[in-house]
């Protein structure tokens, strides 16, 4: 009778499957960065001024370029919108990899490290939570590329559009992180962002490819973002093509196959 | 050793050490050397054809065009560093042991200023650099080389002065760093990266009206067709104003930091 019952109070005090765990491990991470973000809001202020700046900036500085022949449109602002948005990508990811570096720093990442969660978990938490921010920039950009003029790009172009911006961001959480923990420090914030900037503008940013100088030319042939640009860009110029979409869904899952793995390579050499 | 002396000296090892401290941190050297060198290649490369457009100034290459507006970026953001690291000395206590020190206030801002524009000489010798390593050619000759390295070096100097000011009057390194926005809305409002007339409005009439266009436009004179006098006159005499702004803001501030401790 007692047997009976120990067994079934083990039974009912069971540790969850493994998958349920993680999964709560990661939304618990998510929602610690969400927490961040209500309670320190400035502190997001700077991932939504950068790419907005940029973007009327650019505008009002090179929105003569349409005029050049070879533009495929009259409305530049439309044209740059998607690369503020991966802007903004690039900026909130890089943010994550500062925020993990301080973390470090701080000695929290040590007892998150200590805990029995594995890496690829602590690691995906982060990543999720620079992907879901990364919205809000976005959003903020294309609220004002539309209040001066820029074209709706279909509810297709869109989504298209949000998934791209969604997983540049995650791609560049996974660069920020590999580095936080490599350098363990806050002084590679500068490498972080440099290195999503370098990545999104070495593109067709400012002018479409047949445009660019010859070496910004072949750079950006050989550049993934460039894909993931047309695609995030497609319904703001034109059309919305499979033939657009599907390289830029091929390089973002390359970025983060790569990326991811150096991350999670970096925080399995981490030590407590 | 006479007042003057010993002041220069102060100035000279609080200069130097500003240098040092840029050069060993990657974050203050970073937005100095690295973005806008960054942005140079990829506005250079992007956006490179725009010398075709109708209304641009006959220029060599857009790279040629593009040398002034980078050393006026690398210059504004040494400015910004420069006041970052003065506000990291107010909050570490390293300014109040100067203040402490029997050496003349307006030295130890002095100091800090030093640093700055040297950040800038050598922002303006490695564009320069850079402009003559992938073909740019300097139509001023060598004296349009040195005047452009003089009017960047002095606006170095010039901004540097409002990025001590906001310094000592807010003593946070984090409100300092905040302003780096502004210097990228200042940079774009201006003509540093495109020719005025081509601009899109508003951003063509207040560029019009930016001092920092007077000065981008003095240092590109002698890049893209040769010494000119009136845009050389026109942008000393922004620096000049931008000194007495910076000069005036920053007494009024050192006045309220010693007051406040």
């Amino acid at each position: 009778m007692e047997a009976a019952a120990i067994t079934a109070t083990a039974k009912t005090q069971a540790p969850p499957p493994a998958w349920r765990a993680n999964l709560a491990t990661i939304a618990a991470l998510t929602a610690r960065a969400k927490n961040e973000l209500v309670r320190v809001p400035g502190a997001a202020i700077p991932g939504v001024l950068a790419p907005t700046i940029f973007f009327l900036g650019l505008n009002g500085v090179f929105g003569a370029l349409t005029q050049l022949q070879g533009f495929e449109t009259g409305s530049y602002e439309s044209f740059i919108v998607p690369v503020s948005m991966l802007q903004g990508a690039g900026f909130t990811g890089a943010a994550a990899g500062v925020n993990l570096a301080r973390d470090y720093e701080g000695g929290w990442v040590d007892r998150l490290l200590v805990s029995p969660a594995p890496r690829w978990v602590l690691l995906a938490g982060n990543v999720l939570a620079a992907s879901a921010r990364s919205l809000i920039p976005a959003t903020f950009v294309l609220g004002i590329a539309f209040a001066i003029g820029a074209e709706w790009p279909g509810l297709d172009g869109l989504v298209i559009c949000y998934l791209m911006v969604a997983a540049t961001a995650a791609a560049a959480a996974c660069w920020g992180s590999m580095l936080a923990l490599h350098f363990k420090s806050q002084s590679a914030a500068p490498l972080m962002q440099a290195g999503t900037m370098a990545l999104i503008l070495f593109t067709p940013a400012y002018a479409p490819l047949a445009l660019l100088q010859p070496w910004l030319e072949k750079v950006a042939n050989v550049n993934p973002l460039t894909q993931v640009l047309e695609a995030a860009r497609q319904g703001f110029v034109g059309s919305v093509t499979w033939a657009d979409t599907w390289p830029g869904i091929v390089a973002l899952a390359g970025l983060l196959a790569l990326l991811g793995s150096l991350a999670l390579r970096e925080m399995r050499r981490t030590n407590v | 050793m006479s007042e003057l002396t010993r002041s220069g000296r102060v100035v000279r090892a609080l200069g130097a050490r500003s240098i040092r401290q840029t050069f060993r941190r990657p974050q203050l050297l970073a937005p100095i050397v690295v973005f806008p060198t960054l942005l140079l290649a990829i506005q250079t490369g992007g956006a490179g054809a725009s010398i075709e457009l109708p209304g641009f100034p006959p220029v060599q290459s857009f790279l040629q065009f593009m040398l002034a507006g980078s050393m006026m970026q690398s210059m504004m953001l040494a400015g910004n560093s420069g006041g970052i690291a003065f506000a990291v000395d107010i909050e570490m206590g390293f300014t109040d042991r100067l203040f402490a020190a029997p050496i003349p206030r307006f030295a130890i801002v002095l100091g800090r200023l030093a640093g700055t524009a040297a950040l800038g000489l050598f922002a303006s010798l490695w564009f320069l650099a850079i402009g003559l390593i992938f073909g740019a050619h300097i139509e001023g000759g060598v004296p349009g080389a040195l005047l452009a390295i003089l009017l960047v070096t002095a606006s170095a100097l010039a901004v540097g002065g409002i990025g001590a000011a906001i310094a000592l009057r807010t003593g946070s390194a984090s409100v300092v760093q905040g302003l780096f926005p502004l210097v990228l809305v200042v940079l774009f409002l201006s003509s540093a990266f495109f020719p005025q007339e081509l601009m899109i409005e508003p951003a063509k009439t207040i560029a019009e009206y930016n001092p920092l266009s007077f000065i981008v436009e003095g240092v590109r004179e002698p890049i893209i067709s040769g010494i000119d006098a009136t845009h050389t006159l026109e942008a000393v005499a922004a620096i000049l104003g931008i000194v007495v702004l910076g000069l005036v803001l920053s007494s009024r501030a050192l006045r309220h930091r010693l007051r406040v401790g």
